[in-house]
């Protein structure tokens, strides 16, 4: 007996036919309205677009030059300091270089190294996750044993090792930090695959006779998608986190470039007589990061099928 | 279960003879190494010379089966740099590096269950709000630089605590805070959803209608399924710490493996800096088959199923 | 099977409740999951809740348990049980009455195991929270009880982990669990909805056979008027929060008075008498929002006979006679139903 005539028999409640269906608001509705009210996508969104504007356009945003040097200048205190001088808002590191200049060019080398790091690490792990999900069995086993390795390795080390090897430049640290953090992105991308992978429509496209390829491009990358970028969010952060590790230990990007980590490494030698060298690129690396994080945080909620609060 | 365990035990095999593949190539991917370590002056016999002291002239498969049978039976060979046995120099700060590592787990341990169990049993209040700002702030901010601040703070400004050094329990306290900041974060929110997870479910509000009370519908019967995945985790954040101990080890000048490993990678010091690879990369391998021992042994649906 | 009358002699019911309600708080509103619900269970009885999913049965139970979801704001003009006043009681001394005086069983028995302890674990907790004794007495008690709830071999089963279970046996365990302490309420929530149409049956048995032993009050919710045909004594209907009628099997069943009962009844078909390919009834529309004040009738959008008045103000429950009521402006005049009327045979 099939259950819906054991429930005629019964008569159960639920076979009730229910003739009309709740008015819902449309999707794309919805995301507008969440995201309008989302105090973590919207603050994270200002920043990070803050960010990136002033990246771009740090040439006109200052009249100084993050490279020239000025010894007579030399470790000016913050402006809000006894010492400070509103020609230098931030003060001046160890060369004379205006700090505020140097904070904004370094902009421009985290948000490179975040969005080339998560668009290398996206393209090989959404690649992998695709391809280990959507075919399973021993492909799959491949793509997972491939995880464990990576997972295995310690990153840092690695990293560090590798840009030993080949040398600071923005373009290495890039490539290697993009081939450091893609296994999030497998795992991720693997099991929404699985998913999406029995749903009705993959075996009608399927049935139809439509190749593995445009499957995978057509129906089951869009699914995807809106975990790829959350998961991209995250990465982007960890890659800035971990450009301005490198850079600090002397193996990251090389001096002069004004990178953030690179700043707290050479105001290091300072720090117990002008903590501002230190303490001001830290707390831009911090807000970045929060800033992209809530941003991803965001993203995910906003997008999520069912009302997450 | 013991198929389980046997198909695990494979597999962790077969990703260390990989990770050490891997490791030994790693810095022979710069080119020729006998041109670097005979140094910039040196005519082509020198260079052919070291070349073929170090056996860099054999084929590399040759090399590395040379190199992993002698590793198996624990001659990492010698140091570039001090020619001491690699083994030695291993040894010698595998201490300092365990003994962080573990301060700093523990303590992000105990500071994000409690905290993670208390954000869940009161989700969106301002307890729940604050473990989670405290998780996003642990997440966002630099190891590095929150170790530079400690110093800068407890060590210069208030003196409450040296800022280098490793001979003393003080000498690892700022360190333990640095690197257990880093895990806090995923601890504490992975305790929080588990909880949650546990005390939305079924047999929670079973044991409510039980009239069972407040502590042990927590502890016994939420907690002890929501810290089956926290078990996983702390394992893997181990392999995560001994292999990031290189940060916090150059902030504080702590004498580890990851201060060593630095040190041997600006040396190109290759023997060196291959076998903290590997050596890293198997402790974390062997960990994460000891998390899938416990948490098969926790959880009955694994070890019975 | 025999059927206990209503208040039979002059023992007071076990469980009294008067005037529930539960209000939810959601985005959009307050959310009436409960409105005015009374019910009364005597020793040994069998009331059954029965309406469709959303109805607030649930609920109901969850009031009267004392578990209701934190954001729901629980109200009662009167819940007595035993004699003792639970309004007037501390949380702790509720708490310290549920499991021990009154029991639930859940839909789900694959879920509201803990995976992680033994059979035993569980159900000689109880047992020892209760201070009804130690762990041997315990151990003693829930082979026992295994046993009784027909379970084989219940020693070796003690040792055993909910996932080694079928669910059936889940659901016995769970049963012999709410027993270990003796409670005299019983409130089994859609307990036989989970599991195969055979478990189904050896389940219900189970429960009026030890029901009848023990001389519990059983409060049944369900959705399946077949359940309520064999099991109940008396019936509650519930739509949209609300008691629509009230009265013993029998009453509800050949003589309904409420619009909403009489379409219920017309879903069903009755072997040997439905014709083949015949039409069966169904209520058309849906189930009104719970969320805001009420207007007039809930049931006032879908009933067939509905007129001006009904949608003026809220309809009440009114008397007719001990135990039956109806929520229905109508209700004078049930000569309407005597056309819905039929036999429903007592145990399918």
């Amino acid at each position: 007996m099939t259950s819906i005539e054991r429930d005629r028999l019964t008569g159960s409640l639920d076979t009730i036919p229910i003739a009309a269906i709740l008015e819902a608001p449309s999707p794309r509705t919805v995301m507008r309205r969440r995201a309008a009210t989302h105090i973590g996508f919207l603050f994270g969104g200002t920043v990070v677009l803050g960010a990136i504007l002033i990246a771009i356009f740090a040439p006109l945003l200052t009249p100084y030059d993050p490279y020239a040097q000025d010894l007579t200048q030399r470790l000016i205190p913050p402006v809000w300091a006894v010492k400070g001088s509103w020609a230098h808002l931030l003060g001046t590191d160890s060369l004379g270089r205006d700090y505020l200049t140097r904070l904004m060019y370094g902009a421009r080398i985290s948000l490179i190294i975040g969005f080339g790091a998560a668009t290398i690490a996206g393209i090989i792990g959404t690649s992998l996750g695709l391809i280990g999900g959507y075919f399973g069995g021993r492909v799959d086993a491949v793509v997972m044993y491939f995880v464990n390795v990576k997972l295995s390795l310690p990153g840092i080390l690695v990293a560090l090792s590798l840009i030993s090897v080949f040398g600071g430049a923005v373009w290495v640290v890039v490539t290697v930090l993009g081939f450091l953090f893609w296994d999030r992105f497998v795992v991720v991308t693997r099991s929404v695959t699985q998913q999406v992978r029995t749903a009705d429509y993959v075996a009608a496209a399927e049935a139809v006779g439509a190749s593995h390829w445009r499957i995978i491009v057509g129906e089951i990358l869009p699914n995807v998608m809106n975990h790829i970028i959350v998961i991209a969010s995250l990465e982007m952060a960890v890659a800035i986190l971990v450009e301005a590790a490198l850079s600090f230990l002397g193996l990251g990007i090389r001096p002069p470039t004004p990178s953030w980590g690179l700043m707290i490494s050479e105001g290091r030698n300072f720090m117990f007589f002008q903590p501002y060298l230190v303490a001001i690129p830290g707390i831009a690396i911090f807000v970045l990061v929060i800033a992209i994080n809530m941003l991803g945080d965001g993203i995910r909620d906003i997008t999520a099928p069912e009302g997450r609060n | 279960m013991t198929r389980f365990l046997i198909h695990r035990a494979l597999i962790a095999v077969l990703v260390a003879i990989t990770v050490s593949v891997i490791g030994f190539s790693l810095l022979r991917l710069s080119g020729d190494l006998a041109t670097e370590l005979a140094g910039d002056t040196a005519k082509p016999e020198q260079i052919a010379q070291v070349a073929h002291l170090y056996g860099l002239d054999r084929p590399l498969y040759a090399q590395y089966f040379d190199w992993a049978g002698k590793a198996l039976h624990g001659d990492l060979g010698r140091s570039l740099f001090s020619n001491e046995p690699v083994s030695l120099l291993i040894g010698q700060r595998i201490g300092v590096t365990v003994q962080v590592s573990f301060m700093a787990l523990i303590f992000g341990l105990v500071i994000s269950i409690p905290l993670g169990v208390l954000a869940a049993t009161r989700p969106n209040s301002w307890v729940d709000r604050m473990a989670l700002s405290f998780a996003v702030f642990g997440q966002a901010v630099p190891g590095f630089w929150l170790g530079l601040i400690l110093i800068i703070v407890f060590g210069v400004m208030l003196r409450w605590l040296p800022i280098s050094g490793s001979d003393h329990f003080s000498n690892f306290i700022l360190p333990m805070v640095t690197l257990g900041m880093s895990v806090m974060p995923a601890f504490m929110r992975l305790t929080r959803t588990g909880m949650l997870d546990a005390l939305d479910s079924d047999y929670i509000r079973m044991a409510r209608a039980k009239g069972l009370s407040t502590s042990s519908i927590l502890f016994k019967h939420a907690l002890r399924n929501a810290i089956l995945p926290v078990v996983s985790l702390t394992a893997v954040s181990l392999g995560f710490l001994l292999g990031g101990s290189v940060i916090v080890e150059s902030v504080f000048a702590l004498n580890g493996i990851g201060f060593l490993a630095y040190q041997s990678i600006l040396r190109t010091d290759f023997p060196v800096v291959q076998s903290i690879v590997v050596f890293v990369s198997v402790a974390y391998i062997a960990l994460t088959l000891i998390s899938d021992l416990v948490n098969a042994y926790l959880d009955p649906r694994i070890r019975l199923g | 099977m025999t059927r206990t009358p209503y208040f039979s002699g002059n023992e007071k019911p076990i469980l009294e409740v008067e005037g529930l309600t539960v209000d939810i708080d959601v985005p959009a509103g307050k959310l009436h999951a409960v409105s005015d619900v009374d019910l009364h269970v005597g020793r040994g009885e069998t009331l059954c809740i029965v309406g469709e999913s959303g109805c607030g049965k649930t609920m109901t139970a969850l009031g009267v348990m004392g578990l209701t979801p934190r954001r729901a704001t629980i109200g009662a003009r009167r819940l007595v049980l035993e004699g003792q006043d639970l309004l007037a009681m501390s949380k702790a001394e509720r708490s310290a009455l549920r499991g021990d005086r009154m029991a639930m069983i859940f839909q789900d028995p694959m879920t509201s195991l803990n995976p992680v302890y033994t059979v035993g674990n569980q159900m000689e907790e109880i047992y020892r929270h209760h201070g009804k004794g130690g762990h041997r007495e315990a151990r003693e008690r829930a082979e026992y009880l295994l046993e009784k709830v027909g379970i084989t071999a219940a020693k070796g089963r003690l040792g055993q982990y909910p996932h080694q279970l079928s669910g059936g046996l889940r659901q016995r365990v769970m049963i012999a669990m709410t027993l270990m302490c003796e409670p005299a309420l019983i409130i089994a929530d859609e307990p036989t909805t989970a599991l195969d149409v055979t478990i189904q049956a050896q389940i219900l048995r189970l429960l009026a056979d030890l029901q009848k032993e023990y001389r519990m009050a059983l409060v049944l919710i369900t959705h399946d008027l077949g359940v309520v045909a064999r099991m109940a004594d008396r019936v509650i209907v519930m739509y949209a929060g609300q008691v629509v009628e009230t009265g013993t099997a029998e009453e509800v069943f050949t003589a309904p008075m409420h619009p909403y009962t009489q379409g219920l009844l017309d879903c069903i078909p009755i072997p040997g008498k439905t014709l083949r390919g015949a039409k069966l009834g169904s209520i058309p529309g849906i189930v009104p929002s719970l969320i805001g004040d009420l207007t007039g009738c809930q049931f006032g959008n879908r009933c067939s006979y509905a007129f001006a008045a009904c949608a003026a103000a809220p309809v009440a429950l009114r008397k007719h006679g001990k135990g039956r009521g109806c929520r229905c402006l109508l209700d004078t005049a049930p000569a309407s139903a005597s056309v819905h009327a039929k036999p429903v045979g007592a145990a399918p």
